[in-house]
């Protein structure tokens, strides 16, 4: 516009304009983070779902070389009663020739009980190994039919796609021969 | 605007303050001109088209019928086929219709490829409708969990599983993804929202889609550009007409299936309801999913595996730039076109790999099969500059007066 007065002094005109650009754009992109931040996080774990369960199982009635499954937070958990051969199998194998190198005594608080979550570390399916007559895959563990991973007698990944062994959930050993998940 | 040639006062009085019959005139009317020699092939963009109506019709009753929660899904579905009034047939559209929109989306897009329409100036054109591919494949696959059947409740764990790849973070998003530590209720109630919303983004996607294709109409078999009106005729009544008679074609296979074979493409796993703590033995995606599924399974690394497979149809939204030849259709291409139809092999080989279990020669094939399809774009980037093309004719009009029909006098054929 022809009427428009120039500033007399440009420079300091110029400067607070864009600081208000900046500090209206900048209070735009943090308003609607803290908008867009709750939609966001609505969508993650509930509080009732939370809540920690624990499972309580006894082990008493598992009789050696027996595979048993319960459930903890929605998931299976296998517990496996070992022979002495599955153990010595697992011990005999050189730590650092595997994919995800463990031992087997990190993976288990007494030798004869191996407990973990069962769920192949790849894409989510349930191993099979767990009941008589199930492939246990060519290393005497569990095998995963979906994707082709092969698990040891420690639940440690040896073939196949799945990146890590199976995970092991919290647990503790409350008698001799009772567990508490969680 | 070229003006709307009517006498009805109602549509006159209309189109002046809403110039909507005009607008509708030039998107598939007689005021859109299309080239004059399109094929066959030219008739599945507006066969996909009626596919998404179809989906989205069905799938607005289903919802009206359908309960999203673990404990009751299975059995409204149950409820759908046995005691809601042409249940069964409602939902066999939408199920079946699920794979005739891929069967006419994928006709379509290697449509695009064998006569290179992806080509300047149509890469956005193209690259949209990759996005829509992509948001079909997302709306398909949380379609399939919502009958919460073993396959659905599988299919879901191992497709979210596939973010938990993703380093550092992506143990945190799939637990977000899930709303829990499983797939369970709120992934159920999450996935039923979705799917009733990407349909009507991919309805938006579609407008670009049309948008961008009405800048410079449609390509066509010979490739190249119409010099003037007489390469070109009004899209009605000549190309309604063709399309027309394509959806009756169409209609007929859909019919076929829906009546006579409505569980050709499911698993019978599916009519099991899920169950979360027995994975089936054999679990496998769609159909249309197998070619992604085979090279998912190809790599034996979960992270590359997931790469590859994303980047599978990621590829194809560089395409426009890989391919550099000028050409753009395979009739005048004689190297590329032998390479389409091996690429289109390994696809299919693909897909044949994706339902075999892993192992063996299966696993072997799937390997030089997977390596193969990204080899095919180097192969293109390469005979863009190798291959020598034939003569292209000087008019879209020429090719097809010489092709059928009385031929012209060569004098006037010369002067033309």
């Amino acid at each position: 516009m022809a009427h428009s007065a120039t500033p007399a002094h440009p420079d300091d005109g110029e400067t607070r304009r864009d600081f208000l650009y900046l500090a209206a754009a900048g209070f735009g992109v943090l308003g609607t983070a803290a908008v867009v931040w709750p939609l966001i996080d609505s969508m993650n774990p509930s509080a009732e779902v939370l809540a920690l369960s624990s499972t309580e199982v006894d082990l008493e009635p598992v009789e050696l070389g027996q595979r048993i499954t319960v459930v903890w937070r929605g998931k299976p958990i296998f517990i496996d009663h070992r022979p002495q051969a599955a153990i010595d199998a697992a011990r005999a194998v050189p730590v650092n020739d595997l994919p995800d190198p463990q031992t087997d005594e990190e993976r288990v608080k007494k030798a004869e009980w191996l407990i973990q979550i069962g769920i192949c570390t790849h894409l989510g399916c349930i191993p099979k190994g767990q009941a008589p007559g199930d492939p246990r895959g060519e290393f005497g563990g569990w095998f995963c039919p979906c994707h082709g991973s092969h698990y040891d007698t420690a639940g440690r990944i040896r073939k196949g796609p799945a990146p890590k062994n199976l995970f092991l959930p919290p647990y503790e050993f409350t008698a001799d021969t009772a567990i508490l998940i969680g | 605007m070229s003006g709307l040639k009517t006498n009805n006062p109602v549509i006159r009085w209309i189109e002046y303050r809403l110039p909507i019959f005009s607008f509708i005139d030039h998107a598939v009317g007689s005021g859109y001109p299309t080239p004059r020699n399109l094929n066959y092939w030219w008739n599945f963009g507006s066969l996909a088209g009626l596919a998404l109506v179809i989906m989205i019709l069905t799938g607005i009753m289903l919802a009206m019928q359908y309960t999203a929660h673990v404990a009751f899904a299975f059995d409204s579905v149950e409820r759908i086929m046995r005691d809601v009034n042409s249940g069964w047939l409602i939902r066999y559209i939408h199920m079946n219709g699920g794979s005739f929109f891929f069967i006419v989306v994928y006709i379509h897009l290697f449509r695009g490829l064998y006569y290179g329409s992806y080509k300047a100036p149509r890469e956005l054109l193209w690259i949209l409708g990759v996005v829509i591919l992509l948001l079909m494949m997302a709306t398909a696959f949380m379609g399939y969990v919502l009958p919460w059947g073993q396959m659905s409740f599988w299919g879901a764990t191992v497709i979210t599983n596939l973010f938990s790849a993703i380093p550092l973070i992506g143990e945190s998003i799939v637990t977000w993804l899930w709303g829990g530590f499983a797939v369970a209720n709120p992934t159920l109630n999450r996935f039923y929202a979705l799917h009733y919303l990407l349909p009507f983004v991919i309805v938006g996607a579609v407008v670009l889609h049309i948008w961008a294709l009405h800048r410079f109409g449609s390509n066509n078999p010979l490739g190249i550009e119409a010099n003037g009106p007489q390469d070109k005729i009004p899209f009605h009544p000549y190309y309604t007409a063709k399309d027309a008679f394509g959806v009756g074609v169409f209609l007929l296979f859909f019919a076929a299936v829906v009546f006579f074979a409505p569980n050709f493409f499911g698993e019978p796993d599916n009519y099991i309801p899920a169950n979360p703590l027995s994975t089936p033995a054999h679990i496998v995606p769609e159909w249309y999913f197998l070619p992604y599924y085979a090279t998912l399974r190809a790599i034996p690394d979960k992270l590359l595996g997931v790469i590859a497979m994303f980047g599978s149809i990621l590829i194809l939204f560089v395409l426009p730039w890989i391919d550099r030849s000028p050409v753009r259709s395979a009739k005048f291409r004689p190297i590329y076109k032998q390479f389409f139809w091996i690429f289109l092999a390994d696809c299919i080989l693909l897909g044949y790999i994706g339902a075999k279990p892993p192992e063996g020669m299966f696993l072997i094939i799937g390997r030089i099969a997977t390596a193969y399809y990204f080899l095919h774009f180097v192969i293109v980037f390469v005979l863009s500059y190798v291959e020598r093309p034939r003569p292209l004719p000087s008019s879209i009009g020429e090719a097809v007066l010489k092709g059928g029909g009385a031929p012209a006098p060569a004098a006037a054929r010369e002067k033309a």
